[in-house]
C-alpha cells in the first residue's frame, strides 16, 4: 500500500526542548489516520511539520515520496496545493463571507471564470451543509458551523490529504457528530487522505482506520482502532480510560510535599 | 542570569529582530509585480489612509490656527505680523506637517495595523494561508506596507495645506493680517523644491519606518492577548521615537549646513 | 458595493492630495509655470552682497521683474557676481541701467533694486548675458556703524 506521508525518525525540539524524539509514522493512501495523544504534547507541531512549516532537527518528512525538508520555497508552495490544513480555531478570514472564503483558494491558484468558482463554493457548502450560509460573516457562525465552513474551504482546490487540528475540540455532542460524520464521509467520496489529531477519543476510534497514539516525545502505540482498544500497554490503556493517575502521573513533577511544606530547606 | 549576561541576550534579541524585520520587509517589497495585489492596495488605503483623513484635517487645521495665533502675539511686538505666512507655512511645511502626520499616523493607523495583523496571526489565518501556499508577506503584508508607504505623504500634504489655511483664517480672516502679506511673504519665502520637496521627502522616511514597524510588530507578536496588545503599544512608542530622532537627523542634513 | 465605495473613496483622496499639493505649489512657493525661455540672464558684479541670497527677487521701483539665479564669485578678482533671470516681458532696458543691493524695511529681507537707466542714441539695450557695469554693493550696517562713530570722534576734535 501506498503512503501518502513518511516520517522517518523524525527528531523535532523547540526552543531547547525535546517535543518529538526519534518518531516514525506512515499515513497510507485513501485512509482516515488518527494521532492521538493528552494535550501539550505538539500534536498540532507534527501537522505544521509535514505542512513544512517548521523543520525537523534530525530524520526525514516525505509528502507522496518526495521530501518535503530539503524541498525549496517555490516547491513546497506547489506541494502545499495538494494538501490542506483544517486549524482548531477554523482560521477562517474574518473579513470575507463564508462564500469569498471558500472562494479564497480557487481565485488564488486558478483561473476560472466567476461563475465556475461560485458553481465549486455552492457544491462544497452543500457538501458540508451550509450553502444557505453563503452571505453570513464568520463572526455570525457558531463554532461548529464555522469549522464545516472551514472544512469547505479546505476541500476546495480537491486536496489529496487533509489534516483535521483537534477537529472535536469544544464542540457539543451535535456538532461533534456531524463533523465524525463529515471527515468519514469527505474520505470515502473524495478519496483522499486524512490526518485527524485530536484528543477525543471515542469519536475518533469510530471512525479511524489507523491510530498513532503518542506520549512522551514518543509513540506509544499504534494500530488498527480494534487493536488499540485491545492493547495491553498500560500507558494506552490510561488514555482510553481517561483515568486521572497511572503511567502519565496526576502530579507535575516536584519535591515531595511533606518535605515542601515541613521539611528544612535544602 | 547575572546584569550584564541580560543586557546582552537583549540586545543580541534586539539585532536579531532587526534582522527578522529586515527579512520580511525584503519579502513584502518584492511581492510588487504581482497584479493581483493592486485591489487589495486600494482596499487597504482605504484603511488606511481615507479612514486617517479626519483626524488629520482637524489636527491640521487646529494647529495652523494655534501656530497663527501664537505668532500673531509675538511678531505684532515687532511689527512683523506680515511674516506670519512664511511662519506658519515654513514651519507646517518643513517640520510639523511631516512630522505630526507621523505620529498621527502611527497612532491611528499604526496601531490598527499591528493589531490586525497580530490578532490574523492569532486566529492561525496567516498559518492558513501558508498552508493554502498563499505568502502571507505577499497577500497580507505588502498590500498594508505599500498603502500605508503611499498613504502618509499624501497625509502630510493634506495636513500642511489645511494648516496653512487654518493659519489664514485666524490671522487674517480673524487677527486681521493683511492678505495680501499673507501669501505674497509666504510666496517669496517658501520655495518649492528645498521645502515642500524635503518636506515630501521627510515623510515618505517617515512612512517608511512607521508602516515597517507597525506590520513587523504585528507580524512578530506573541499570538496571545497580551503579546498583540504589547505589540500595539510597542508600535506607537518605538515609531514615535524612530520619526522624532530621525527628523533631527533629517532636518540637519536638509537645512542645517548650507 | 462595498468595494466600489472604496476604490471611490479612495479616488477622492487621491484627488485632496493632488489639490493640496496645487495649493502648496501655486499658491504658496508661487511656483509659476514658466520655464527657461521666458527668461533672460543679466550679470551684475558686486563688492559686497551682504545678505543677498538666491532667489531674491529683482525689483524696480517695487515690481518684481526677476529673481537672483545663483551668486558665484568671480575665478579671477574674487569679487562676487550675481546672476539675474529677468522676465523677458521686462527686456527693453538701456545699458546705463544700474542694480543696487536694497533692503525692504529695517529688518526686512534683502533684494536686488534695479534702475533703468536714460536711452538716448548709441546706447544699445541689455542684452542675454551682459554685464551691468553700475553696481552698488549692498550696505552693511557694521560699516555704517563704524563710518558714523568715526565721523562722530572727528566732529568733537
Amino acid at each position: 500500500m501506498d503512503n501518502i506521508v513518511d516520517i522517518d525518525n523524525m527528531t523535532f525540539s523547540r526552543s531547547g526542548r525535546v517535543i518529538y524524539n526519534d518518531i516514525s509514522l506512515k499515513v497510507p493512501k485513501g485512509k482516515i489516520t488518527a494521532v492521538m495523544g493528552p494535550s501539550g504534547i505538539g500534536k498540532t507541531t507534527l501537522l505544521r511539520l509535514i505542512g513544512g512549516q517548521l523543520a525537523p532537527d534530525a530524520g526525514d518528512i516525505r509528502f507522496a515520496g518526495e521530501s518535503i525538508v530539503s524541498m525549496n520555497r517555490s516547491t513546497l508552495y506547489k506541494t502545499r496545493r495538494r494538501m490542506s490544513m483544517l486549524f482548531q480555531s477554523g482560521a477562517l478570514f474574518t473579513d470575507m463571507t463564508v462564500h469569498q472564503n471558500v472562494a479564497f483558494p480557487l481565485k488564488e491558484h486558478t483561473r476560472l471564470d466567476s461563475d465556475i468558482i461560485d458553481t465549486i463554493v455552492a457544491l462544497k457548502l452543500q457538501a458540508v451543509g451550509l450553502r444557505g450560509a453563503a452571505n453570513l460573516m464568520p463572526s455570525e457562525l457558531s463554532g461548529g458551523m464555522a469549522r464545516r465552513a472551514a472544512l469547505a474551504r479546505a476541500i476546495a482546490l480537491d486536496p489529496d490529504l487533509i489534516m483535521y487540528d483537534e477537529p472535536f475540540a469544544g464542540q457539543d455532542p451535535i456538532s461533534m457528530g456531524v463533523l465524525v460524520k463529515l471527515i468519514r464521509q469527505l474520505n470515502d467520496a473524495l478519496g483522499v487522505t486524512s490526518i485527524v489529531v485530536t484528543h477525543d477519543v471515542t469519536e475518533v476510534l469510530t471512525i479511524a482506520d489507523y491510530v498513532y497514539i503518542m506520549a512522551d516525545k514518543k509513540i506509544i502505540g499504534e494500530g488498527t482502532a480494534e487493536q488499540i482498544r485491545n492493547s495491553e500497554s498500560p500507558l494506552v490503556q490510561q488514555f482510553l480510560q481517561g483515568e486521572a493517575d497511572g503511567p502519565v502521573p496526576f502530579h507535575y513533577p516536584a519535591d515531595k510535599l511533606e518535605n515542601a511544606l515541613f521539611g528544612e530547606k535544602t | 542570569m547575572n546584569p550584564i549576561q541580560s543586557l546582552g541576550a537583549g540586545a543580541i534579541s534586539q539585532v536579531a529582530s532587526i534582522g527578522r524585520a529586515g527579512v520580511m520587509l525584503f519579502g513584502a517589497i518584492f511581492a510588487i509585480p504581482r497584479l493581483k495585489n493592486v485591489p487589495l492596495t486600494l482596499q487597504q488605503m482605504f484603511v488606511v489612509g481615507v479612514q486617517s483623513l479626519l483626524i488629520i484635517v482637524v489636527s491640521g487645521l487646529f494647529i495652523g490656527m494655534v501656530m497663527a495665533l501664537q505668532g500673531y502675539t509675538i511678531l505684532v511686538d515687532y511689527g512683523a505680523e506680515g511674516s506670519l505666512g512664511p511662519m506658519v507655512a515654513l514651519s507646517l511645511l518643513r517640520e510639523l506637517g511631516p512630522v505630526v502626520t507621523a505620529l498621527l499616523f502611527a497612532g491611528r493607523a499604526g496601531s490598527a495595523l499591528t493589531a490586525e495583523i497580530g490578532l490574523m496571526k492569532a486566529t492561525e489565518q496567516l498559518s492558513s494561508l501558508e498552508m493554502m501556499a498563499v505568502d502571507p508577506l505577499r497577500r497580507v503584508v505588502a498590500p498594508r506596507f505599500w498603502a500605508g508607504f503611499i498613504s502618509m505623504p499624501m497625509l502630510a500634504l493634506i495636513f500642511s495645506s489645511v494648516g496653512i489655511l487654518g493659519g489664514h483664517l485666524v490671522g487674517v480672516d480673524w487677527l486681521g493680517v493683511d492678505a495680501g502679506s499673507y501669501w505674497s511673504l509666504m510666496q517669496s519665502s517658501v520655495e518649492f523644491g528645498s521645502d515642500i520637496g524635503n518636506g515630501i521627502i521627510k515623510s515618505l522616511v517617515f512612512a517608511l519606518v512607521v508602516t515597517w514597524i507597525a506590520i513587523f510588530r504585528g507580524y512578530d507578536c506573541t499570538p496571545t492577548s497580551e503579546g498583540i496588545s504589547k505589540a500595539t503599544t510597542q508600535t506607537v512608542v518605538y515609531s514615535s521615537l524612530a520619526v522624532l530622532g530621525l527628523d533631527f537627523i533629517l532636518t540637519a542634513l536638509m537645512f542645517g549646513i548650507e | 458595493m462595498n468595494k466600489y465605495k472604496a476604490e471611490l473613496m479612495v479616488g477622492v483622496f487621491v484627488l485632496l492630495t493632488i489639490g493640496a499639493l496645487l495649493l502648496l505649489a501655486l499658491k504658496v512657493a508661487n511656483q509659476t509655470m514658466a520655464t527657461q525661455s521666458d527668461t533672460y540672464t543679466l550679470y551684475a558684479k558686486f563688492d559686497n552682497i551682504g545678505g543677498l541670497k538666491e532667489r531674491s527677487a529683482v525689483k524696480v521701483g517695487g515690481v518684481t521683474i526677476g529673481r537672483v539665479n545663483s551668486i558665484s564669485l568671480d575665478k579671477k578678482d574674487y569679487t562676487p557676481v550675481v546672476e539675474l533671470s529677468i522676465l523677458n516681458k521686462y527686456k527693453e532696458f538701456p545699458e546705463t541701467s544700474s542694480v543696487s543691493i536694497l533692503t525692504s524695511g529695517l529688518l526686512g529681507e534683502q533684494y536686488v533694486g534695479f534702475q533703468p537707466g536714460f536711452s538716448f542714441d548709441g546706447i544699445a539695450n541689455l542684452q542675454d548675458g551682459d554685464y551691468l557695469q553700475d553696481t552698488k554693493s549692498a550696505l552693511v550696517l557694521e560699516d555704517l556703524i563704524g563710518q558714523f562713530l568715526f565721523s562722530r570722534g572727528k566732529d568733537e576734535e
